[in-house]
């Protein structure tokens, strides 16, 4: 499935790459101890500017979902489910993905994720599947 | 928390709005002009007497389908000599043209400003059934501030987001899609009276629910309806626009407020900002909701239009699905009559300034067959996700 892609940057790059060494990264404020998405070079809660990616677990939950049914352009394979995660390594810490390898109607709002990565040339893509 | 209400110093003195076709035969241009020309002349003005120029988002210097003419090019087009105009995406949403415009006035940078909106998506269709609904419209690898956090995801039209936020209301307050039909039913419903509305032949429950699921749990039904139109209104400041024809239809309060992150993920996922630019709004009047004899409430996805009920206190944070059950509360004899031009959902994707419009055209009695009862207040709430901006209008 072709997909578009990011472009990679300094505050970006370790969240799309991450999967190469198979962990989902995300931005980590040395300031108030905590994680925020998406990465820029300061937090939006403390302003610290001591903020870089840290592993984290890759596990999480579905906050909401959406299966899509509509085919907007010829090489998307439908249908497929869009999801918001919340990990759970903080309250609060979201991110827009996929859920994969599962029947699309079996997803469910609360349900347990974790990471699993899908590289698409320099791009390790954080997929989410349900936990065993 | 202000010292100063600006938006106090403003008013609508006229309305204007080019043929709605899907599609038009008439160009981008030629459909502003029929817009903009009208206003100017229903509000006693002439073309001299306009000295500033507001849109949202502007032609972002690429003439999209999406907004076509911008500022610059209607003031070269009408020969305009303006003090003041501006245009851009980046605002409360699609009613930054006017509150921009107000704030423009009331610092006493102009005296007559012409706000528009023109959208030429219908035509565009006839060469690309799914261009105008996809989100990211750059080339090649995506650096966008926010689209590149969902689209390598394939979250490629705005409806993916908006379902989320659907499915997460009812998960979390048990609205049921028979609900939510209501929206596009009473739009649809109120259509019937509009003889330029796109869709008008009745709807009933079960087309709703046989429509097509394009995001679950949105369907086809779910969708505004893409057109060519352009809509124009003049803000004047408020001793100008006493001496005109009309009466005055002052901006009471405007709602503007931004208080999370701009981002479709990282805010509430069942109000999204409307919540903050609700109580900013109500906050700079005496008025209540009860007060209102319409809302105007943006349906470019019909769960847009729930939300704002509940933001603008219209029933309880949480209820909007039982308060729509069976559409009473919605109809145009109903406690709060909603989009009674048929909205975005039937009457076609105006695009925010149709609801304006459309709060004028009742305010003043001139809505023929589909005229409510009188009233002197209204609100028009437009936006979703991150955009979100309100207007509350009072005729005098």
């Amino acid at each position: 499935m072709a997909r578009k892609l990011p472009a990679l940057n300094p505050d970006n790059s370790a969240f799309w790459q991450g999967g190469a060494e198979g962990t989902l990264n995300m931005h980590h404020c040395q300031g108030c101890q905590r994680y925020f998405h998406p990465p820029a070079p300061i937090c939006p809660r403390c302003l610290s500017q001591d903020v870089g990616p840290r592993p984290v677990s890759g596990r999480g939950k579905v906050l909401s979902y959406t299966i899509n049914h509509q085919r907007w352009n010829a090489d998307v394979e439908v249908p497929y489910v869009v999801a918001i995660i919340e990990l759970a390594d903080q309250p609060g810490l979201r991110l827009v993905s996929n859920i994969v390898g599962m029947p699309v109607d079996e997803v469910r709002i609360d349900m347990p994720v974790r990471v699993t990565f899908s590289q698409v040339e320099d791009v390790w893509l954080p997929f989410f599947e349900r936990e065993a | 928390m202000f010292d100063r209400l600006f938006e106090k110093d403003v008013a609508i003195s006229g309305i204007g709005q080019s043929e709605v076709g899907r599609p038009s035969g008439l160009s981008a241009m030629q459909l502003t002009l029929d817009a903009a020309l009208e206003a100017i002349a229903d509000a006693g003005l002439s073309r001299d007497d306009i000295d500033g120029v507001a849109c949202w988002p502007g032609d972002n210097n690429n003439g999209d389908a999406f907004s076509p003419v911008g500022p610059n090019a209607l003031i070269s087009t009408l020969g305009l000599k303006v003090n003041w105009f501006g245009g851009g995406y980046e605002g409360p949403g699609p009613l930054a043209g006017v509150i921009n415009g107000a704030m423009a006035i009331a610092s006493g940078l102009c005296k007559h400003v012409l706000v528009f909106r023109t959208i030429t998506e219908a035509s565009r269709r006839l060469t690309d059934k799914t261009a105008s609904a996809l989100t990211n419209k750059t080339i090649g690898r995506d650096s966008s501030f926010f689209w590149q956090w969902y689209t390598p995801f394939n979250v490629l039209s705005g409806i993916n987001l908006m379902a989320m936020y659907a499915q997460r209301h009812f998960h979390e307050y048990g609205t049921r899609p028979e609900q939510l039909a209501q929206i596009a039913m009473t739009c649809r419903a109120n259509a019937a009276l509009n003889p330029k509305a796109v869709y008008r032949t009745p709807m009933s429950l079960d087309d709703y629910m046989g429509s097509r699921m394009i995001s679950t749990p949105l369907r086809m039904l779910d969708c505004d309806v893409h057109c060519d139109a352009s809509t124009a209104i003049v803000l004047s400041r408020i001793d100008a626009a006493r001496g005109g024809p009309n009466p005055p239809i002052r901006l009471e309060a405007i709602g503007a407020a931004l208080h999370q992150p701009w981002s479709w993920d990282q805010i509430d996922l069942t109000a999204m900002v409307t919540g903050e630019v609700a109580r900013m709004m109500w906050s700079r009047t005496d008025l209540k909701p009860s007060d209102l004899g319409s809302a105007q409430l943006y349906d470019g996805f019909s769960i847009l239009t729930m939300i704002w009920l509940e933001a603008l206190g219209l029933c309880p944070l949480g209820e909007g699905g039982r308060f729509i059950e069976g559409g009473h509360n919605i109809a145009r004899d109903g406690v709060i009559p909603i989009n009674t031009n048929g909205g975005q959902l039937s009457g076609g994707r105006t695009h925010g300034l149709g609801y304006v419009h459309e709060a004028c055209t009742q305010l003043w009695g001139r809505a023929g067959e589909r005229q409510l009862k009188a009233h002197r207040a209204s609100v028009v709430a437009a936006g979703g996700g991150p955009l979100g901006g309100s207007v509350l209008l009072v005729r005098e």
